[in-house]
């Protein structure tokens, strides 16, 4: 356009041309990690990630593996395929008591707390555009970690129990970073700030407790502290399971409002996304996961923070993948469990001691490769 | 949030909102074409009425905090045409926008859009009818051209259908319409500043909404990209009817490519019309509090405006007389018709 007369703003020329030229727009070149599928019965229709897809075949292989690992080891070793039939209930009645009893409310608390640390970091890394946001970050771990050590010395979990005092705890944490952070909306900077704040508040009175605490009583919380799979029994594993059947789905049902909120609020709404209603969901299920995943296995160090960020460079997409970061979530507490067991096989290693350790450096590899590739940070 | 307002009184719906809806209703259909052309068609069949959008505001107190930006302001974007707003750092044009967008809800008085209060429209039915682009948005690292884009289609989308047939179309039609089908597989945050300004636009266009709202849609562009970028905001003026309004700083841009200017200062309007019109040495000194003369444009015809600071033009008449014609002589055809 260069010049703007009288009939620049009469009726327009060409009404329909662009739309034209819509419909016979070419086609972006095809890339690698975009496909599109399409049906017209039902009418279901979206983007297909192959690498996304392999990555979380992948996974699934790996979690199950680590699983019936996991089930095969102990004083009476098993073998992997009689594992797997003891899982479906045929073969000999004492490895079924051994590994329907014994072993897999363990194995079965470290695959659903990994998942649920993986996905509920994935949502608030997702929710805050920043990976530092994760709820072993913020607060709401150790708030659960404070609710439940409080049970345990000063003997308030009469009728509660763990599980709801860790519910209460990472509830009541994240109520207060949420308040405390807002400010006409809120930003993840002052939420990490205000997180961090109340992490150390709710540290600190962990210590006090425990170092206030009865001998017994402290050894108790202390073991739990590190995060702890040994001696779960199916008290530990049925509320987990119960919660993360309603948790999981609604998380990965979120995944979708959250690709616009990665965009900025203003965007979001812009693109017809209720930005507050969003804000609740995700942080009630994120709270939900974490509570109950912490209330079972402990605070397991790390996972809610290295899982979506190890599942988003693996996958190569540009937001942490909730299933896939579940998944690798999982993946991490079984393998860092095994990993504890098998190094020093006399004393039951506490799980999160490993998986500190364990997941630290994978997450610094993954860091490292991705700069010298130049791409995806 | 009140987004929901499916309570919204059914006599208040407007005459083109059936008509769009059972246009998004019937989405899938094949060759669909762009959206807002399919609304403009559908509204004509429907009804004969008007296409365009209706969209104005009413005795308007914004506020932030408790501190009045906009008062007693009372606005009718003209359909079909690209209005921009003009005026001083903080004199609520951005406020003003973010309003019309409902980013902001008023503290009194109402924006509507063929009738209906903002906030008694659903989000989702919001989003297929009006769509702004703020200051300055940020991809996450990334993210590619194309996933930005498809993301423009969400208010289309549901759970299962994100990649219908009308989406295919409107994000490669986006695309194409930006020059951006080339680089559609690049991460956003690689490309330089106007590729990336060129994106975001896309994903706006995806949208496929009849009103698009742009804040500064030029900032940190250089001058080159700066007039790509409103080339390109014409060309979806000029061959989709979509009614524009952008926020724009520079005046000479503003007097080039829109057709209604709106000067505002300390959250009022102080005149609107045509570039012509508006922009006067009188209007700009009063918005800006800086003297200046008016020229004409001799590229556009549009009106030119030539600051004057304290070491230019601004010492006796003889010595801006002077000035003004060397400004003359270097432009050749500018003519000065308006003077302090």
């Amino acid at each position: 356009m260069t010049t703007r007369t009288d009939d620049a703003v009469g009726p327009r020329a060409g009404r329909g041309t662009l739309a034209t030229e819509l419909a016979e727009s070419p086609a972006p070149p095809a890339a690698r990690g975009f496909r599109t599928y399409r049906l017209r019965v039902p009418p279901v229709s979206g983007v297909f990630r192959p690498r996304l897809v392999a990555v979380c075949g992948a996974l699934a292989a790996a979690v199950f593996l680590a699983f019936c690992w996991g089930l095969s080891f102990g004083d009476f070793p098993i073998a992997l395929p009689d594992v797997v039939r003891a899982l479906t209930g045929s073969g000999d009645p004492g490895t079924v008591l051994v590994v329907r009893e014994l072993r897999l409310p363990r194995a079965l608390v470290g695959l659903l707390a990994g998942a649920a640390f993986g996905v509920s970091g994935a949502l608030f890394q997702t929710l805050t555009r920043n990976p530092l946001a994760s709820p072993d970050m913020i607060g709401l771990t150790q708030g659960a970690g404070l609710a439940v050590v409080a049970g345990i010395v000063l003997g308030w979990d009469g009728g509660l129990g763990t599980q709801a005092l860790g519910l209460l705890g990472a509830l009541a944490a994240a109520v207060a970073v949420y308040t405390l952070a807002w400010r006409r909306g809120t930003t993840s900077y002052r939420i990490i700030l205000v997180g961090i704040g109340v992490a150390w508040i709710c540290t600190s009175a962990t210590d006090y407790l425990v170092a206030r605490g009865g001998r017994f009583q402290a050894q108790a919380a202390l073991g739990w502290l590190v995060g702890n799979l040994n001696g779960r029994t199916w008290a530990h594993v049925t509320p987990l399971a119960v919660a993360l059947g309603v948790l999981l789905p609604a998380a990965l049902l979120l995944g979708r409002v959250l690709r616009t909120l990665q965009l900025g609020d203003d965007v979001a709404r812009g693109l017809g996304t209720r930005v507050q209603a969003v804000h609740l969901a995700v942080l009630l299920t994120g709270v939900g996961l974490v509570a109950f995943g912490t209330a079972a296995a402990g605070p397991v160090a790390f996972v809610a923070l290295a899982a979506p960020q190890i599942a988003q460079r693996l996958a190569g997409t540009a937001w942490p993948p909730a299933l896939a970061a579940g998944l690798t979530g999982a993946l991490l507490v079984l393998g860092s469990d095994l990993i504890a067991r098998t190094l020093i096989p006399d004393t039951e290693l506490p799980v999160g001691i490993v998986s500190g350790v364990l997941g630290a450096p994978v997450l610094l590899w993954l860091l490292v490769r991705a700069n010298r590739a130049g791409s995806g940070g | 949030m009140s987004a929901d307002s499916t309570s919204a009184p059914a006599g208040t719906a407007p005459a083109g909102t059936a008509a769009t809806e059972a246009v998004f209703a019937g989405a899938p259909a094949p060759a669909a074409p762009a959206a807002p052309v399919t609304e403009a068609a559908a509204g004509d069949a429907a009804d004969g009425s008007s296409p365009h959008p209706d969209l104005r505001a009413h005795g308007l107190r914004l506020a932030y905090d408790g501190k009045p930006v906009v008062d007693g302001l009372d606005l009718a974007v003209p359909p079909g045409r690209i209005t921009a707003i003009v005026g001083a750092n903080a004199c609520g044009k951005s406020t003003l926008l973010r309003a019309l967008a409902r980013l902001l809800t008023p503290r009194a008085g109402a924006v509507r859009l063929d009738g209906r209060a903002l906030q008694a429209v659903p989000a989702r039915e919001l989003a297929r009818r009006l769509g702004i682009l703020p200051q300055g948005p940020v991809a996450p690292e990334g993210l590619t051209v194309i996933d930005l884009v498809n993301r423009g289609r969400s208010p289309h989308q549901t759970w299962w259908r994100q990649w219908s047939r009308a989406d295919e179309e409107a994000v490669h039609g986006a695309l194409a319409a930006t020059g951006m089908t080339e680089l559609a597989h690049r991460p956003v945050d690689e490309l330089s500043g106007g590729q990336r300004q060129r994106a975001w636009i896309a994903m706006a266009v995806a949208q496929g909404t009849p009103v698009l709202l742009l804040d500064e849609p030029t900032t940190y562009l250089d001058l080159a990209h700066q007039i790509d970028v409103l080339d390109l905001i014409t060309d979806l003026n000029r061959s989709e009817e979509r009614t524009v309004v952008m926020v724009l700083h520079d005046l000479n841009q503003a007097c080039r490519y829109a057709d209604h200017v709106i000067a505002m200062k300390r959250g009022r309007i102080v005149a609107e019309g045509a570039p012509a019109e508006v922009i006067t040495a009188e209007t700009v000194e009063d918005v800006f509090s800086l003297r200046c003369r008016v020229g004409t444009d001799p590229v556009s015809g549009t009106p030119l405006v030539l600051p004057m600071g304290r070491h230019h033009g601004a010492a006796a008449a003889p010595e801006g007389a002077t000035a003004a014609e060397s400004a003359d002589v270097r432009l050749a055809d500018v003519r000065l018709t308006d003077g302090p």
